[in-house]
């Protein structure tokens, strides 16, 4: 028997490599951040559709959107290692840092996809199984694959991935989409370009080293100052449809009106930036009121929900 | 035959590993007992 020496790279002699990932670097690669914001809106979802489900299916469904989207997370990590070595934001993540291999990404990602719509479609029903696969696919291969290196637009259309959720948690309880989960995807879709382009503003440097061809690279700080202006208004007058529709209350109308106000007096702070502004203090300022923002709007929808339907104010939903 | 000799963090790591897995297929087995009792219950009742 032959012990062969094992170096630092992980690789021994006769080239097997050894890995030193730990559960913990597998879990990065699921994007737990984005995760969160996916639990959140699916749970949204979920709250806001007529009818009721089995609390423990509820629990499965939530988890298996979550599941989902973090197996879409670990496929763009295999298919974008090159690029986020690259990049400051992303350089540490578990590829580029070398602590796991593109092939355990892309293996994860699959095997987690799988599962996922499995269980839901069995545990709830196909439809929703059915647009969490076509979410996956969408963000792995529509968005990561094709319109990323390709449009400035990515993340406009790229941004219906991130949209579905609320549109699964609906379509888990009902068994259908109806006009008010197209509203729930609409408002993140509308939402999305402010909110990323806020972020490629003061990191465009990072995505012009790479060759991402985000809006603020290609044409140029002013345009995209425009177009954040003009989905933040858009996000801000979508917002306030679920009360017009008498799906939401009028308070919670209001509520969104003085939100999506807010939006879009961040949105002109950013558009009077100076160009070339080293700090870009109003962009920061923009990217991080915009997760509140989305936050707030769902949790108003909410509890204006469990409101209305527990009768606290009087009304039955 | 020949074995390769692991360092500590090599032996740590995936050890770690095999304990996320196991509870992994612990998870998926209460997983399919609560999904068929919920999906059982909703049937009679």
């Amino acid at each position: 028997m032959t012990v062969l020496e094992n170096h630092d790279e992980g690789l021994s002699d006769n080239g097997v490599r050894l890995s030193e990932a730990g559960a913990r670097d597998f879990f990065e690669l699921l994007k737990p951040r984005v995760m969160s914001l996916v639990v959140f809106t699916a749970f949204a979802g979920l709250v806001l559709a007529p009818g009721a489900l089995n609390p423990m299916l509820a629990a499965i469904a939530i988890l298996c959107i979550a599941v989902g989207a973090g197996a879409s997370g670990a496929l763009n990590m295999w298919y974008d290692a090159d690029i986020d070595a690259v990049m400051t934001r992303t350089a540490r993540r578990p590829i580029p840092a070398g602590k796991v291999t593109g092939e355990e990404a892309l293996a994860f990602g699959i095997a987690l996809s799988c599962f996922s719509v499995g269980i839901l479609g069995l545990a709830v029903n196909w439809l929703s199984a059915g647009l969490l696969a076509f979410t996956i696919f969408f963000y792995a291969v529509i968005y990561t694959m094709w319109l990323k290196r390709w449009t400035p637009q990515n993340i406009v259309i790229g941004g219906a991935a991130g949209a579905f959720p609320p549109m699964i948690g609906y379509a888990a309880v009902t068994g259908t989409v109806s006009i008010d989960s197209v509203i729930l995807f609409m408002i993140i879709f509308l939402w999305t370009p402010a909110h990323f382009w806020a972020l490629a503003l003061f990191k465009m440097r990072d995505y012009g080293a790479v060759g991402v061809p985000m809006l603020p690279n290609v044409a140029g700080e002013g345009p995209t100052k425009v177009q954040i202006v003009v989905y933040a208004v858009l996000t801000a007058l979508c917002s306030v449809i679920p009360s017009f529709r008498g799906t939401a209350s009028l308070g919670y109308g209001l509520f969104a009106a003085v939100l999506g106000i807010l939006f879009v007096w961040y949105a002109l702070k950013v558009y009077r930036m100076p160009e070339g502004d080293e700090k870009m203090v109003p962009a920061k300022k923009m990217f991080a009121y915009s997760i509140l923002y989305l936050f707030a709007i769902f949790s108003a929808l909410m509890a204006d929900h469990v409101i209305r339907a527990y009768g606290v104010t009087g009304g039955a939903f | 035959m020949d074995t390769v000799k692991m360092t500590e963090a090599q032996r740590k790591s995936r050890r770690n590993r095999n304990v996320a897995l196991g509870l992994a297929l612990a998870g998926l087995v209460v997983l399919f007992y609560v999904m068929t009792w919920a999906k059982l219950g909703a049937f009679h009742g």
